[in-house]
C-alpha cells in the first residue's frame, strides 16, 4: 500500500500498551510484624525440637514451655509486689543513677575533648587508654570503695556507658563542615554562640548514637556489678537461680530484665526523634 | 562600631568608592606559599565585580582576607573608611553550599545573623523583614518551612534573604550557584543581579564560569597562579539590566574569548 517498508517483523501500531510486570522480590512484599513472627516460631520451634529429642540435659535448657510457666510465676510476684519487684526496682534504680552519672560525666568530657585544643591533646589520650581496658575488671576496685551497697553498681554502670558518650559528644562536635564554621564566623559568633548555637545542634545526631551504646552498657555494667559485688538487685536473683541450677528462672528473669534495657533504650530513641527531628535514621533497633 | 562612618557611606552615591585594597598580599607561614602577591582593587557602590582564575590563583584568600576572616601579611584593606580587621556587620557572605540548619525554619535560619549580633529580642523583630527579603527572592509561603523541604535552589534564595537581613554594604560570594543545575544557575543569576539592583547592592563574585562572570559583572577581575596575582581587570560594557539572551551576541562572545585567552596565559606561566 505505502512505499515505506519496516524492517521490523509486524507493524508495531497493533502493538497496544507496553505494560508489563515488574518482579518484586519476595520479602519486599512481606510486611515486618511477618518476617519477625516468623524467625521467632523458627526459632521457639527448634528450641522445642532440641528439649523434646533431649540433645541437650534439661538442667542446661529447659523447654519452652518451662520457661514461659516460669516467666508467669515472675511476672506474678512482680505484678504482686512481691519479693523480686524490690530486686528489680533497685536494679532499676542503678541504671537510672548510672546512665544519669554518665550523660553528665560523658558529656562534659566530650565537650572537653571535642571543643577545646587542651582537652584534644592532654585529655583524650588518657581516655582512649581507659577505653581500651577491660572496664569489668574494675568492679572489685568500686566494691572495695564503695561497698555492697548500690553505690558501686551505679559507678560501674556509669563508667561503662560514660566512654560511648564521651566518643559520640566529641565527634559530633567535629561534624559541622567548613562553610558553617566560616559563616558563623563572618557573623561574629563568640566562640560560645558558635557551640552552643552551632556545633551541639549539628552533632546532636552523634551524641544520640553514644547514648545509644551508652545505654545498653549501663544495664551490662550494672548487672555485672550485682553478679560481683552481691547486693540485692535482679542480677542477684538471677545468680542465685544459676547456683541452684534453675535454669528456666535464669531465662525468665534474663527476659524481664531485657524488658528494663529495652525501656531504656526505647526512651533514648524516642528523645532522639522529639529533639533531632530533622535528622532521619534509618538504621537501629527501636526506631522503626 | 563606627556608625557615623558607616552611615556616610552606606549613603555613598552610586559609583563611590566603598570597598579598597591596596597592595594586599598573603603569605601562607605554615608552607611558606605566597598566596597573594600585591592585589589591589577597588569595588564602587552598587558594582558588580566577578574574580575569575584557576584553582591555586588565591581567589579564596582574596575573599577570606576581604571578609576579615584572615589577615593580610601586607595591604591595607579599607571598606566603607574603616579598616578591615575582623569579621564584619557591614559584610554579607555566601557560600557555595546553602548552609541552611535544618533545627530552624526559613525565616529563623535567615533572621539568624541577627539573633548572634543583637540577641534574640531583636531577631523576633527581624522576622517581619525576613518575610519581606523571601517576598523579593520568590518564597512567599515557605517562611516556616525546614530546609529539608526545600530545594537546592530554594536553600539557596534563602541564604541570600540571610545575607541581605543585616543590609551589608557589600556581598562577597563564593561560587554562590555552582551547586546547582545550569538551568537553576542561570535563573538564579539573572535573580541575583535583580536583587542587587533593588538593594543597590555592591557585589563581588568568585566564580569559576567565564560565562557567569560577564553576564553579571561590570568589571571582572582575571587572576593568575603561583603567586596569585591580577593578570587584568577587564571591564564588561554590555548594557544594563543583562538578559539571558545576552549570551548569543558577538559582544558576549569576544569579551569570553578575550578573558579564555587570559587565563590560557597564565597557565602557561
Amino acid at each position: 500500500m505505502t512505499e515505506f517498508q519496516t524492517n521490523s517483523p509486524g507493524d508495531f501500531e497493533t502493538v497496544q500498551d507496553t505494560v508489563w510486570k515488574q518482579e518484586i522480590a519476595f520479602i519486599d512484599a512481606v510486611p515486618r510484624w511477618l518476617a519477625m513472627s516468623f524467625v521467632f516460631v523458627v526459632f521457639i520451634g527448634s528450641w522445642q525440637l532440641v528439649t523434646a529429642l533431649e540433645l541437650v540435659s534439661p538442667i542446661i535448657l529447659p523447654t519452652p514451655m518451662e520457661t514461659l510457666n516460669d516467666m508467669i510465676f515472675v511476672g506474678k510476684n512482680l505484678l504482686t509486689g512481691g519479693y523480686m519487684l524490690g530486686a528489680l526496682w533497685i536494679t532499676i534504680q542503678e541504671v537510672i543513677y548510672g546512665f544519669a552519672l554518665a550523660i553528665a560525666i560523658g558529656f562534659s568530657l566530650g565537650v572537653l575533648v571535642g571543643e577545646t585544643a587542651f582537652g584534644e591533646k592532654a585529655v583524650m589520650p588518657y581516655l582512649v587508654a581507659i577505653d581500651t581496658m577491660p572496664k569489668v575488671a574494675f568492679a572489685p576496685l568500686f566494691v572495695a570503695w564503695l561497698g555492697f551497697g548500690i553505690e558501686s553498681k551505679v559507678a560501674l554502670a556509669a563508667f561503662i556507658a560514660t566512654f560511648p558518650i564521651v566518643v559520640g559528644t566529641a565527634a559530633g562536635l567535629h561534624s559541622a563542615d567548613e562553610n558553617a564554621r566560616m559563616l558563623f564566623k563572618t557573623m561574629g559568633a563568640s566562640r560560645m554562640q558558635t557551640l552552643i548555637k552551632m556545633k551541639l545542634p549539628t552533632g546532636l545526631p552523634q551524641v544520640f548514637t553514644g547514648l545509644k551504646i551508652g545505654a545498653v552498657g549501663v544495664m551490662a555494667g550494672a548487672i555485672t556489678g550485682e553478679f560481683l559485688g552481691g547486693g540485692k538487685g535482679f542480677g542477684e536473683l538471677i545468680r542465685v537461680a544459676a547456683s541452684q541450677l534453675n535454669t528456666p528462672r535464669v531465662f525468665s528473669l534474663i527476659l524481664y530484665l531485657s524488658l528494663v534495657g529495652l525501656a531504656v533504650f526505647a526512651a533514648v530513641s524516642w528523645t532522639q526523634r522529639k529533639v533531632v527531628f530533622w535528622h532521619k535514621e534509618r538504621v537501629g533497633a527501636g526506631d522503626a | 562600631m563606627k556608625p557615623a562612618v558607616a552611615l556616610e557611606y552606606s549613603g555613598a552615591p552610586v559609583g563611590a568608592p566603598v570597598y579598597d585594597l591596596a597592595h594586599v598580599s598573603k603569605t601562607y607561614a605554615r608552607n611558606a606559599v605566597v598566596a597573594l602577591e600585591d592585589v589591589s582593587l577597588t569595588l564602587r557602590k552598587g558594582s558588580f565585580t566577578s574574580v575569575i582564575g584557576s584553582s591555586g590563583c588565591g581567589k579564596s584568600t582574596l575573599l577570606k582576607i576581604m571578609a576579615g576572616l584572615i589577615p593580610p601579611t601586607k595591604g591595607r584593606v579599607v571598606l566603607q573608611g574603616v579598616p578591615v580587621t575582623g569579621p564584619r556587620r557591614d559584610i554579607g557572605m555566601m557560600f557555595q553550599q546553602a548552609t541552611l540548619f535544618p533545627w530552624k525554619t526559613a525565616v529563623e535560619n535567615i533572621v539568624l545573623p541577627i539573633e548572634i549580633r543583637d540577641g534574640k529580642a531583636a531577631a523576633k523583630k527581624a522576622v517581619e523583614k525576613a518575610h519581606q527579603l523571601l517576598d523579593v527572592v520568590g518564597l512567599k509561603g515557605f517562611e516556616n518551612v525546614y530546609p529539608n523541604e526545600l530545594s537546592g535552589g530554594m536553600a539557596q534564595r534563602a541564604s541570600i534573604c540571610r545575607m541581605l537581613i543585616t543590609e551589608p554594604a557589600v556581598l562577597l560570594l563564593d561560587e554562590p550557584f555552582s551547586a546547582l543545575d545550569e538551568l537553576s544557575r542561570d535563573m538564579m543569576n539573572m535573580e541575583l543581579q535583580r536583587i542587587c539592583r533593588e538593594q543597590n547592592a555592591t557585589a563581588f563574585l568568585v566564580t569559576h564560569s567565564i560565562q557567569e562572570a560577564v553576564i553579571l559583572s561590570d568589571e571582572i577581575v582575571v587572576m593568575k597562579p603561583r603567586p596569585g596575582r591580577i593578570a587584568e581587570i577587564v571591564e564588561v560594557d554590555l548594557p544594563r539590566p543583562r538578559t539571558l539572551d545576552m549570551m548569543t551576541t558577538p559582544k558576549f562572545g569576544e569579551i569570553v574569548d578575550y578573558i579564555r585567552g587570559l587565563l590560557d596565559k597564565g597557565e602557561d606561566m
